[in-house]
């Protein structure tokens, strides 16, 4: 008996320090853990720019399955933890089962739609950041055909491919675009081999330029388009990398920012819906010194004005998502 | 249609369909034996996934080969051991199997390589190089057979032309042999092999062996052969796309050949055409997608000849009731 007692006295302290140890914010990695080269390593990114650069610290986890993600917002919020930034739309559900219990406590929900009063809820402007994607593959293009290959064929994926489109048509009015989408089931994600037919496929259809927004599917993609020695765009984060001298450009999604943005704001993050844009720098083009080689200045210039054209409202990106339509590609 | 065009898409077919063709063909020992195998999409998968990491971390596409074939040969072995000395529920062992292959791939890689489930990009020795046939550039002025030779012939990597060398090897095996003859007998009357004194659990073993080595090469040569590296799931289906063709072969190795460029025919065609025109109907590139399952479908229902598995299939064997 005595013995529980100083356990359970013990265990009392352990959480009072917890308790204390509050405002620290914190960070969720998704199921692909923070090193995935993509999603969550960006946000892991972020993370860490804010750690260094206001010597603050947060409290992580990385989840391991699905049952730890109500679980895992639970624990950071008892603990006092303010903001919980998640990463991914699948939180958006253990969020809005969680959240209504703390309501002091502010839920950061990256690419969800959790819509509560504690929580942020941000989405990214890809139809803007493809735009400018398109307006680099245009100026790359020698043949005046580019290509793109989505995933699996969802809206947000036309999206892609809707800017990508009218990116490319403003440099290039008759430049043509061949669109194809992998495939119809989430195994579309993940089809490298079938990427790699579509690559080849386009090339032979005029294609010297493909955007590939596939997951896993466009590292077949890029793959195929370097060994057939055409350009490639990635996407996400950063992929110039996977091929150097190769890959023309990644259009990026700039879940570091969102994830720096929250961690800065602190506690006295405004709640609600965030829409980052390009204005935001929410996305963008990807610029290192993996492409530094094939990127010529009319393509930053071209770049840089169509940014600023988009920004100051000159230039307005359809957004597929609005109307379900596009206007200058037939899917 | 051009013969440019015509060759890049029978090209294409050909890539496509080898994969297939290992599978199916690794089906066709495994069911001929009474073995139900619906684990050839997860033996694909570590198969791709060995093969990816091994070849990576030697540099050398041989030793991801042999790795591949390993690990497609450690899950055979489980399947073997649950399904013929335990006598437990064939395709219950398969669906298991392919689960443990897509958790675990996904686990090791990403344990092994931090690259989000994904292995190294492969490069120079480490990849499946293409080979040119002799003579490809000298008949290349030879009207529709030098292009025919060079583009559709030449050029592959050396697992295609052993895949398809496999198949009049499998057919003299199964027809022409001891072993072949006494394969058939213990998928569909294993009692009769007993009572000839043969061991009905060792050539069972043996198929299931086989499969898995055919299922470790065409996982190799998705992972090194058509891409440079693994990627998690990224046999998408393709085991399932094999057993349908088996099924649409009707267990004969020639005709697995033809299913199997059937179905890659069909891939390739949704591939180059997202939408065919026929004169104001206009096919989705989905039906082009799905058109391998409804032709099973319509080989199942009786309507083109019927297609009769082996008899004792998925029935384990006891001795003595």
């Amino acid at each position: 008996m005595t013995l529980m007692k100083t356990l359970m006295g013990a265990a009392a302290a352990i959480a009072m320090t917890a308790g204390a140890a509050a405002a620290e914010p914190a960070v969720i990695f998704d199921l692909g853990g923070k090193f995935d080269k993509s999603f969550n390593e960006a946000g892991y990114n972020g993370a860490q720019r804010w750690a260094e650069e206001t010597g603050g610290k947060y409290l992580e986890i990385e989840l391991q399955s699905e049952a730890q993600r109500e679980q895992a917002l639970r624990r950071f919020a008892e603990a006092g933890a303010n903001p919980i930034v998640t990463m991914g739309f699948a939180m958006t559900t253990p969020i809005e089962t969680v959240a209504p219990d703390y309501p002091d406590t502010k839920f950061v929900n990256i690419d969800g739609w959790a819509n509560l009063p504690n929580v942020l809820t941000i989405s990214f402007a890809e139809h803007e950041g493809s735009y400018l994607a398109g307006v680099m593959a245009a100026e790359a293009s020698e043949s005046g055909t580019v290509g793109f290959i989505g995933g699996m064929d969802i809206p947000l994926i036309r999206k892609f491919a809707c800017g990508y489109a009218q990116g490319v048509k403003s440099v290039n009015p008759d430049a043509t675009v061949i669109s194809n989408m992998t495939g119809s089931t989430p195994e579309a994600w993940n089809d490298p081999v079938k990427g790699g037919e579509l690559t080849k496929a386009q090339i032979s259809g005029g294609a010297d330029v493909i955007f590939a927004a596939a997951g896993g599917t466009g590292v077949g993609v890029l793959q195929v388009a370097a060994d057939e020695g055409i350009l490639s765009i990635g996407v996400d984060s950063n992929q110039n990398h996977l091929h150097p001298g190769k890959v023309l450009t990644s259009m990026l999604k700039r879940v570091d920012v969102a994830v720096y943005n929250a961690l800065t704001a602190g506690a006295d993050l405004e709640t609600g819906f965030k829409n980052l844009n390009l204005a935001a720098e929410g996305v963008g083009v990807a610029m290192d010194d993996n492409n530094a080689p094939i990127v010529t200045a009319e393509m930053t210039a071209a770049v840089d004005a169509a940014s600023a054209a988009i920004i100051a409202g000159d230039v307005v990106v359809e957004n597929y998502a609005d109307a379900e339509a596009c206007s200058v590609l037939d899917f | 249609m051009d013969l440019v065009t015509l060759l890049q898409i029978l090209d294409s077919s050909v890539r496509l369909a080898i994969p297939l063709l290992l599978a199916c063909l690794a089906g066709l020992y495994s069911e001929r034996a009474g073995i139900f195998d619906i684990g050839l999409e997860g033996k694909m998968l570590v198969a791709a996934f060995a093969a990816g990491a091994f070849a990576a971390v030697s540099g050398s596409v041989w030793v991801g080969l042999l790795a591949g074939i390993g690990a497609s040969l450690m899950l055979s072995a489980i399947h073997g051991i649950a399904s013929i000395t335990f006598r437990g529920n064939q395709l219950i062992s398969g669906v298991a199997i392919n689960m443990l292959a897509s958790g675990l791939t996904v686990l090791i890689a990403q344990n092994w390589f931090k690259q989000g489930g994904r292995t190294p990009a492969l490069s120079g020795e480490g990849r499946l190089s293409p080979i040119n046939l002799p003579f490809a550039d000298m008949f290349e002025s030879i009207p529709l057979f030098g292009p025919t030779y060079k583009e559709l012939i030449s050029g592959h990597s050396l697992l295609v032309y052993v895949a398809v060398a496999l198949v009049p090897i499998t057919w003299w095996i199964l027809y022409r042999t001891r072993f072949g003859l006494r394969l058939r007998a213990v998928g569909e009357n294993p009692a009769s092999v007993d009572t000839a004194g043969v061991s009905v659990v060792r050539l069972r073993f043996a198929a299931v062996a086989i499969c898995g080595i055919l299922c470790g090469v065409a996982g190799a040569y998705l992972a090194t052969g058509l891409q440079a590296g693994f990627i998690k799931e990224m046999t998408a289906g393709r085991g399932f796309i094999a057993l349908a063709a088996l099924i649409f072969a009707k267990w004969r190795p020639w005709h697995a050949l033809y299913a199997c460029l059937l179905f890659g025919f069909l891939q390739a065609i949704a591939v180059r055409f997202q939408s065919i025109d026929l004169g104001g109907v206009v096919i989705p590139v989905q039906f082009m997608e799905a058109l391998p399952f409804i032709l099973t479908v319509v080989i199942l229902a009786g309507f083109v000849g019927r297609a009769i598995p082996p008899r004792a299939g998925g029935e384990p064997y006891v001795k003595e009731r």
